[in-house]
């Protein structure tokens, strides 16, 4: 693995991962229909794209469930994470490292219909949740979301020194108070950057949500995959453009918080 | 957060906590694993019930399990006709196949392609370490959906590479690539790529350089070095990796469905299709149970890898 192998292999690496997102971005400000054949700059499908009131509806739906599934999330797969690391026994401990870690590599086809079928069942026993839609999204995507937060928060959580905790033990602070004022500012980047990415995961997920989701609630990924199975479509090319330029700006600032925290510590 | 744990409210939950037996810690412990045990696990067990009913015209649309006899009596309707279903026709077991096949090409591919980076990465200065692992990480955060869609405007018969490749007048009519399992692979391997590097990245940047050193000391080539000390060492980090990808493939939906052709036969399709196209949810959460089945084996062996470097 030396001299020109090396080198030559990673540099096709990244081509293949930036090639094609690249010519998306490019081609969205295409003026002609046809989406490979260039036919001039245009912003005319970013303006087609403002007066797509499904689409919009659809973004605005997916960024409410993207919002609290990111949120919940966080909080469940942080407890979760600092449960794993700092109390070393108690009762069902493997059960839920293999919980909070199998969501990470479950088919998303088998989590969305045993959701589904849960809910349906919920509803005809407990009555809740009355129909599906928001709220059973939501849920869906709390869970698999809370393990991707649960990683990076558990990594964080080990890196840390805990005499930090000890320290403030000793000079009499509850565990409330211990991780309130001294584990929770520590690994508040980690957590931070766990939030944006179960923002994105949620942001993103099609097959779960459709299987979840109910009439009159189709997410952002839903409308854009019924548009993308007919085909190419210019205006799917500039909405894509919006979202990376969104999610590129999002993950510098996680990185640049992350990089920050690492070097404090 | 001063004021949180001093304010009255706070106090007086803790207080009542306290008389009810229940120590913050329990509590603590509590709430991931009842979100866990009823929104992960249960769900599992719905599914096998529901994969032992038959499916009906009604809402909703399955057999309930139980049933009032003639004389009142508790009724248990189970029966195993949708798993027999699934054996006796062919076009099942083939999809289970075909997934397979398709998920295990795939992984070698990305194993292939991500390893070269990932040894590239572990072993360069930094900051130039940080800069390529971020470039590793950055297309992961875009949106998956629009990645595959991205392969699409690639792959068509109009598309950048066939119009490129004509353009140069190497090929003179456009190549088949889009509805083919070739454009399957590339796609599994495309979105799944950084699953693959990252564990392999991981445990790669722990290899101890003397190692090396020491092979070369003795006379090993660059070669016999890498396949005689390297490669056995970052075993883990391969078997994490593999089954990263692995895993998550077999039940791949979205991919075949945008890039593979008619015949492209993928377990998550049939099951998608089962259920939103035929409306049969029991049969649908039998091809899930099967498909549970097919990935319990690579998810515990993930585990016990990981644990492992856990301990370590």
């Amino acid at each position: 693995m030396r001299g020109w192998f090396l080198p030559l292999a990673v540099a096709f690496g990244f081509i293949f991962l930036y090639a094609p997102i690249i010519s998306l971005v490019v081609f969205s400000f295409n003026e002609s229909r046809l989406v490979t054949v260039w036919g001039g700059f245009s912003t005319r499908w970013y303006g087609e794209l403002l007066r797509d009131r499904q689409i919009l509806g659809a973004a605005w739906i997916s960024l409410k469930v993207a919002f609290w599934s990111a949120t919940l999330a966080t909080i469940i797969g942080t407890l979760g994470a600092f449960v794993l690391t700092r109390f070393s026994k108690f009762t069902g401990r493997l059960l839920l490292t293999g919980m909070i870690t199998a969501p990470l590599v479950m088919p998303e086809v088998i989590t969305g219909l045993s959701l589904l079928l849960l809910f349906v069942s919920m509803e005809l026993t407990l009555g809740w949740p009355a129909g599906r839609g928001l709220t059973t999204i939501i849920i869906a995507h709390t869970t698999f979301c809370a393990a991707f937060v649960a990683v990076i928060a558990q990594s964080r959580l080990r890196q840390m020194d805990e005499s930090l905790e000890e320290a403030a033990r000793d000079l009499g602070a509850g565990p409330v108070r211990v991780f309130f004022d001294v584990t929770l500012p520590v690994i508040m980047p980690a957590l931070v950057a766990g939030w944006l990415l179960a923002f994105t995961l949620s942001l993103d997920d099609l097959v779960i949500a459709s299987f979840v989701s109910g009439p009159g609630a189709s997410t952002l990924p839903m409308v854009i995959f019924s548009k993308v199975r007919l085909g190419v479509s210019p205006d799917v090319n500039a909405l894509a453009t919006i979202i990376i330029g969104i999610v590129l700006v999002a993950v510098l600032i996680a990185g640049w918080l992350m990089h920050r925290s690492m070097r404090k510590l | 957060m001063n004021a949180l744990t001093r304010s009255a409210p706070w106090r007086g939950t803790a207080w009542m906590m306290g008389k009810l037996g229940i120590s913050g810690r329990t509590l603590v412990i509590a709430i991931p694993m009842l979100w866990l045990l009823i929104f992960f696990l249960a769900p599992f067990f719905v599914l096998g019930r529901i994969s032992l009913a038959e499916a009906i015209i009604a809402r909703p649309p399955y057999t309930p399990l139980f049933e009032r006899g003639p004389d009142g009596s508790l009724e248990i309707i189970a029966s195993l006709e949708n798993y027999r279903f699934l054996l006796a026709d062919s076009l099942y077991r083939n999809a289970y196949l075909s997934s397979i096949r398709i998920a295990l090409i795939s992984t070698i591919f990305a194993l292939l392609i991500g390893y070269p980076i990932a040894y590239y990465i572990a072993r360069a200065p930094e900051p130039k370490r940080s800069i390529l692992l971020l470039m590793v990480i950055l297309p992961f955060w875009t949106s998956f959906l629009l990645r595959v869609y991205a392969w699409m405007g690639f792959l068509r018969s109009n598309g950048v590479i066939n119009n490129t490749l004509m353009g140069l007048g190497i090929i003179d009519s456009p190549i088949q690539m889009m509805q083919t399992d070739f454009a399957v692979y590339i796609g599994i391997v495309y979105t799944y790529l950084p699953f693959m590097i990252l564990p392999l990245y991981a445990n790669l940047t722990k290899l101890d350089g003397a190692l090396l050193e020491a092979a070369g000391d003795l006379g090993a080539s660059p070669m016999v070095t890498f396949f005689t000390v390297t490669l056995p060492l970052s075993l883990p980090g391969i078997v994490a990796g593999s089954m990263l990808v692995f895993i998550p493939a077999i039940g791949e939906y979205v991919i075949p469905a945008l890039l593979g052709g008619p015949d492209t036969l993928m377990i998550g399709r049939v099951l998608w299709d089962e259920f939103f196209g035929s409306r049969d949810w029991p049969v649908a959460s039998a091809v899930a149970i099967v498909m549970l089945f097919l990935v319990v084996a690579p998810i515990m062996w993930l585990q016990s890898v990981q644990n492992r470097r856990e301990e370590s």
